[in-house]
């Protein structure tokens, strides 16, 4: 029944060809041993086991019990960081000491079955993340999926590759301030400011939108709802409470938030002279379009905007082909760009 | 797959920090993958299932025999696991309470669902059905863990991307050559050119097409909103065998030696121009100052720059960048007077 090779195995020793230089890897091999042992045996026993139980049970721990205590706690601890449901309680048939156990329904993932179309794109999610923050992450959720019998490979649709960066050096601590809902607090230097300011913030989400992170939350300083953009955040981020203590209010849409931060209405009209064929960039976004009856070789075009210093800006990019008529404070916006520019 | 890890962490256990994957817990993690993925599909060879971990065979067999020697002392002795691999096959016949994979973590679910959400929003990918069916899925089996994720948003811009990018995906699945009318801002002007489409990249929050481009002879990157007009030709596309995609995790656009090297003075206020050119040196100057070196191919696009920065920005070098600013400055505010 059992094969030759594992069978001689189980009578002589475990290890695999491990030298004396080589301590670090066979205290490594004995701690996956002990842990998976202590997994499978808090699975199956399926009621609460006491330490003695346990100790007794799972091979590889100290003969000391204050050893094995000091051992434990930490095994239990990374099981945990693992992800493993440990439980500790007390049995129904009353145990003096409470008992850890591991509820096989909290720790299966559910059922899952995917058609070969479904196994395809959650190949390509996989993909996303690629070097980024959470790429180990999806590494890893894709391990268990398959696992759980998904044939899903890292494989990329032919000729599509959607990646995510995360270059900011902030994304990591708030993502996990976000998920476990902790208060931060960070150095922030907005456009403009000639130093950075200490922000205290509550974050309820981060988004990536058109290729810059965010962080939206509540602004404990201002009492108000900020946003900021990660690639301005210098220096660490700092936890500032314990996990648990923010509350997303009911109904708080951080995508909205960052869209209307990143966009102000347009609300004005500008009228521009533009050489023909010159500002295709400026013609994109133009209401209206056509040559000026008083001057050969140009045209006039309207183009809707909305903040004037940021449209001035935009203008002068095109140079001596693109002349502002109106508004005046638009005109006089070009101006003063051109000027500095000159000086 | 073995960098797959710390993957299951669920936050909260520690204060901060990075997370703690020992050597130890990432093959752990593996163990408890291997058998479930083996008892899914009954019998599975040693090589493909080594391949499927990323791990030699080696490693492999070390991994089943640690699993074949799992040993229960009390109360009553036992063995809980038993597989054999023999020619080459896996066989599970004792799976005891590891049958099925471990759930999916917070991060875990979280990378998968904000990843398939955001391909929702690429316009160029036609699986929109098979995208929200495995999201719900997804959604279904990660249970409270995927809840966080609805607090990351990833927004694709689109705008102005229409449907080049379908003809694009058409192109590639035929094999064909494309004409592009494509603005290039810096120099404002329309360009003409074939284009032999290699692949479609959605990076920063854009779509590009990647290709070889006939005029230029090399490889280049057109950002579809830029495309004004486009054609699928009846030509066959034959992309050259040094033709090689980008490595985008580098950076979208990387100066080559022959580069002119470029040099700014900013402004607080000019700040923005280091978050939005790939600049190779940013040096603090003190009152939120900058100075910043770049490399370009073309510095046109410099000199309309210098012109939108005006007082917030200035070439230190080269100074015949400078004097070239000066006289387009001087040329524009000329339509003023």
């Amino acid at each position: 029944m059992l094969s030759t090779a594992i069978g001689a195995l189980r009578q002589g020793s475990v290890g695999g060809g491990t030298g004396g230089s080589e301590l670090g890897a066979e205290m490594s091999r004995r701690k996956t041993e002990r842990l998976l042992g202590l997994v499978v045996c808090l699975l199956s026993a399926g009621r609460y086991l006491t330490a003695s139980q346990i100790r007794a049970a799972v091979p590889g721990y100290p003969d000391s019990f204050d050893a094995f205590k000091r051992m434990f706690e930490r095994d239990k601890d990374e099981l945990r960081e693992l992800g493993i449901p440990l439980e500790t309680g007390i049995s129904a048939t009353a145990d003096e000491e409470p008992g850890y156990r591991i509820p096989r329904q909290a720790y299966v993932l559910p059922e899952i079955r995917l058609e070969p179309d479904e196994a395809a794109v959650l190949g390509l999610a996989a993909r996303v993340w690629h070097r980024a923050e959470l790429a180990g992450a999806a590494a890893g959720a894709l391990l268990k999926l398959r696992a759980a019998g998904i044939d899903a490979e890292e494989t990329t649709q032919p000729g599509i590759e959607p990646r995510l960066q995360t270059g900011e050096a902030a994304f990591g601590p708030l993502w996990e301030a976000v998920r476990d809902r902790r208060p931060v607090s960070f150095s922030y230097r907005a456009v403009g400011r000639s130093s950075s300011q200490q922000r205290h913030l509550e974050p309820w989400g981060v988004v990536n939108r058109h290729g810059r992170w965010y962080v939206a939350g509540l602004d404990t300083d201002r009492g108000e709802t900020r946003v900021f953009r990660l690639s301005r955040i210098d220096g660490p981020v700092t936890f500032r409470g314990p996990a648990g203590a923010v509350t997303v209010p009911e109904g708080a849409d951080v995508r909205e938030l960052v869209r209307e931060w990143d966009t102000t209405p347009a609300q004005r009209t500008a009228v521009l002279q533009v050489r023909t064929g010159a500002g295709y960039g400026l013609r994109r976004g133009a209401s209206a379009e056509g040559p000026d009856p008083d001057r050969p070789g140009w045209d006039l075009v309207e183009v809707p905007f909305s903040d004037v210093g940021w449209y001035g800006e935009h203008l002068a990019w095109f140079g001596a082909d693109v002349v502002a008529l109106q508004p005046t404070d638009l005109r006089e916006a070009v101006i003063a760009r051109l000027k500095g520019a000159l000086a | 797959m073995t960098q797959g890890a710390g993957a299951g962490r669920r936050g909260g256990a520690r204060a901060g920090g990075p997370p703690r994957v020992t050597p130890a817990t990432d093959r752990l993690q593996r163990l408890l993958a291997l058998v479930p993925y083996v008892v899914s599909r009954k019998v599975v060879g040693l090589a493909d299932t080594a391949a499927a971990f990323g791990i030699s065979e080696r490693e492999l067999v070390d991994d089943l025999n640690m699993l074949w020697c799992v040993e229960i002392r009390s109360p009553n002795p036992y063995c809980p696991i038993d597989l054999s691999y023999e020619g080459g096959e896996i066989v599970v016949s004792e799976a005891e309470s590891i049958d099925r994979p471990l759930r999916l973590g917070v991060d875990e679910a979280s990378a998968l669902l904000v990843a398939l959400r955001m391909l929702a929003e690429v316009s160029s990918l036609d699986d929109r059905s098979a995208l929200s069916r495995t999201v719900a899925k997804l959604e279904a089996a990660a249970g409270e863990a995927g809840a966080v994720s609805a607090q990351v948003a990833v927004q694709v811009d689109d705008r102005g991307v229409g449907s080049a990018a379908a003809q694009i995906r058409g192109a590639l699945d035929r094999g064909r050559r494309l004409h592009l009318s494509y603005y290039v801002p810096g120099r404002d002007e329309a360009t003409e050119r074939d284009v032999d489409p290699m692949r479609l990249l959605v990076v920063e929050g854009r779509t590009y097409l990647e290709g070889w481009c006939l005029r230029a002879e090399a490889v280049r990157l057109f950002r579809l909103d830029r495309v004004l007009d486009l054609a699928v030709l009846d030509e066959a596309a034959s992309v050259p065998a040094r033709a090689r995609p980008r490595d985008v995790d580098q950076g979208l656009f990387r100066p080559s030696p022959d580069d002119a090297a470029v040099e700014l003075e900013l402004s607080a206020a000019g700040r923005w121009v280091a978050e939005y050119y790939p600049c190779e040196r940013v040096e603090e100057l003190g009152d939120g100052r900058l100075r910043v070196g770049l490399r370009t191919p073309d510095t046109r696009w410099v000199r309309r720059l210098a012109l939108r920065l005006g007082e917030d920005g200035r070439v230190i070098s080269p100074p015949e960048l400078a004097a070239q600013v000066r006289e387009d400055a001087a040329a524009a505010l000329a339509r003023y007077a």
